[in-house]
């Protein structure tokens, strides 16, 4: 247990990790496989890896990196579009900083800021805002990504410039949801997993309730988890009691945070400015129904999409990747015919080695030693 | 992006758009409380209250000893100082 006395309380640490051993017995063939649990969101993924706490866990149990972090998922289409968009001279293109690296299928927007394009990193959408009342004669376009948690704040920021009057300012929508993402992991053929940690933070908006289908029409137990390692052992040891007891429901580790009927100012934001889109494509994992959102027809007018022209093209993703098998835990990332080899951080092929919070990337940064415990655990 | 960081509020700047100064870690910057008001908790009642801070909104009211843990956490994983980095990256005009 190397990293164990970095935890906030070690010896709870180890407490939970006897209870889980204590448990696996219980579980009916948890010896003929190991038992899948996916975390989903890519907050988690981070945690696990920096602490390494895949390798304090039995060897009956294996986690499966899901596919939430935003930019990971972003197909190379809509970084093309993203470039298209900030290359207009009136533009000035807003982002988070970590989707500045996604490549494209020609260039990533940190590489169209090198080329001239008005690219800038900001912190907030506010930010965004700001820079729109501050440049009337310019376009401000925000890059609007994430889950359900960054929701709310692009939409409370479009809600302020429809205030203020403020008519140079769009966003360029790409926010995704969770739950359909889910339910397509759980729908496909492939899709061994047992268990969930539902994310905390999208969980914090959404409340509780968007999670009891994986419990009431999957039979999978699923738990709301903190970001902390110590919340993801008490998650894990949550899951894996509900697996022993027979039993499947939503459980709430994240309380201090995650109210069970979410965040309704936040979510009657969301409601008014966005609805649902058809179905919105997905790298690695292709189309997915409902899984993203665009703006109504109210507030088309502060829409990229419709206010500009883009390309939209649809850019497969290239043969040799192997995201979607990772993403529902077909294979291990380390076993992609590309992984460290032509696909590596700095020169990522799949959307997984794109930032820290994907499963190949993560493994490439932290996880040799974890690949080297798996392998001997595995054979 | 998804992970947010625990700060203070220390005052409210503007009544009308529901803007709050935060400190977070001892930087401080404007943040939207929309998200933690009802009417049983109006702004007022907001200053000292320690608050999840997301991307420039406040999207969760936290207990003061939790939120100086997880602080104490993110700082020995430095992630405080890459959140504070991003806060003052950020191009926006002063
Ligand atoms: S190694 Fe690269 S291509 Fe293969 S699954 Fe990971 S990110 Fe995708």
């Amino acid at each position: 247990m190397k990293f164990v006395d970095e935890f906030r309380d070690p010896d709870k640490a180890r407490a939970l990790i006897r209870e889980i051993e204590t448990l696996l017995p219980q579980i009916p063939r948890a010896d003929e496989r190991p038992l899948q649990i996916m975390e989903f969101c890519g907050g988690h993924t981070h945690t696990i890896f920096r602490y390494g706490l895949e390798q304090m866990l039995p060897g009956a149990i294996e986690l499966v990196h899901g596919p939430g972090c935003p930019v990971c998922v972003l197909p190379m289409g809509r970084v093309d579009d993203c470039v298209a968009l900030a290359e207009r001279p009136e533009v000035i293109f807003t982002t988070f900083g970590d989707a500045m690296r996604v490549p494209g299928s020609k260039k990533s927007l940190l590489q169209a800021k090198a080329e001239g394009a008005d690219v800038r990193m900001v912190y907030s959408p506010l930010d965004a805002l700001a820079l729109a009342r501050a440049n009337p004669d310019r376009e401000v376009i925000f890059f609007a990504l994430g889950f359900e948690t960054t929701m709310p704040s692009t939409a409370l920021t479009v809600l302020a410039a429809e205030r203020e009057g403020i008519d140079n300012f769009s966003l360029f929508c790409n926010h995704i949801t969770t739950v359909p993402t889910i339910k397509a992991i759980l729908d496909s053929p492939d899709m061994q997993i047992d268990a969930f940690l539902a994310p905390g933070h999208v969980s914090m908006v959404v409340g509780e309730a968007p999670f009891r289908f994986v419990a009431e029409d999957y039979g999978k137990p699923i738990v709301v988890t903190g970001f902390e390692p110590l919340d993801i052992l008490q998650s894990l040891w949550m899951v894996i009691r509900q697996l022993a007891e027979g039993r499947c429901e939503v459980e709430n580790q994240y309380r201090r945070i995650v109210p069970p009927e979410g965040n309704s100012a936040g979510l009657e934001a969301v409601a008014k400015v966005f609805e649902l889109r058809e179905f919105f494509e997905w790298r690695g994992l292709g189309s997915i129904d409902h899984s993203g959102v665009r703006m109504r027809e109210e507030y088309a007018h502060f829409d990229a999409e419709r206010k500009f022209p883009v390309p939209s093209l649809k850019i497969a993703d290239p043969r040799s990747c192997q995201c979607g098998e990772v993403l529902k835990g077909v294979i291990r990332p380390w076993e992609c015919k590309v992984y460290g080899r032509q696909c590596t951080p700095q020169t990522p092929m799949g959307a997984l080695m794109v930032s820290s919070e994907g499963a190949c990337a993560a493994y490439y940064q932290y996880g040799r030693l974890a690949v080297e415990a798996q392998r001997g655990k595995t054979g | 992006m998804c992970l947010g960081i625990p700060g203070q509020i220390v005052e409210i700047v503007d009544h009308e758009n529901l803007m709050a100064r935060v400190d977070v870690a001892g930087v401080r910057r404007e943040i939207n409380i929309a998200c933690i008001i009802d009417d049983a908790h109006p702004p007022e009642a907001c200053v000292g209250d320690w608050v999840l801070v997301h991307v420039g909104f406040a999207m969760s009211r936290i207990d003061e000893a939790e939120a100086r843990k997880t602080l104490a956490l993110l700082d020995q994983l430095g992630e405080v100082e890459a959140e504070l980095a991003t806060m003052r990256a950020s191009e926006a005009p002063a």
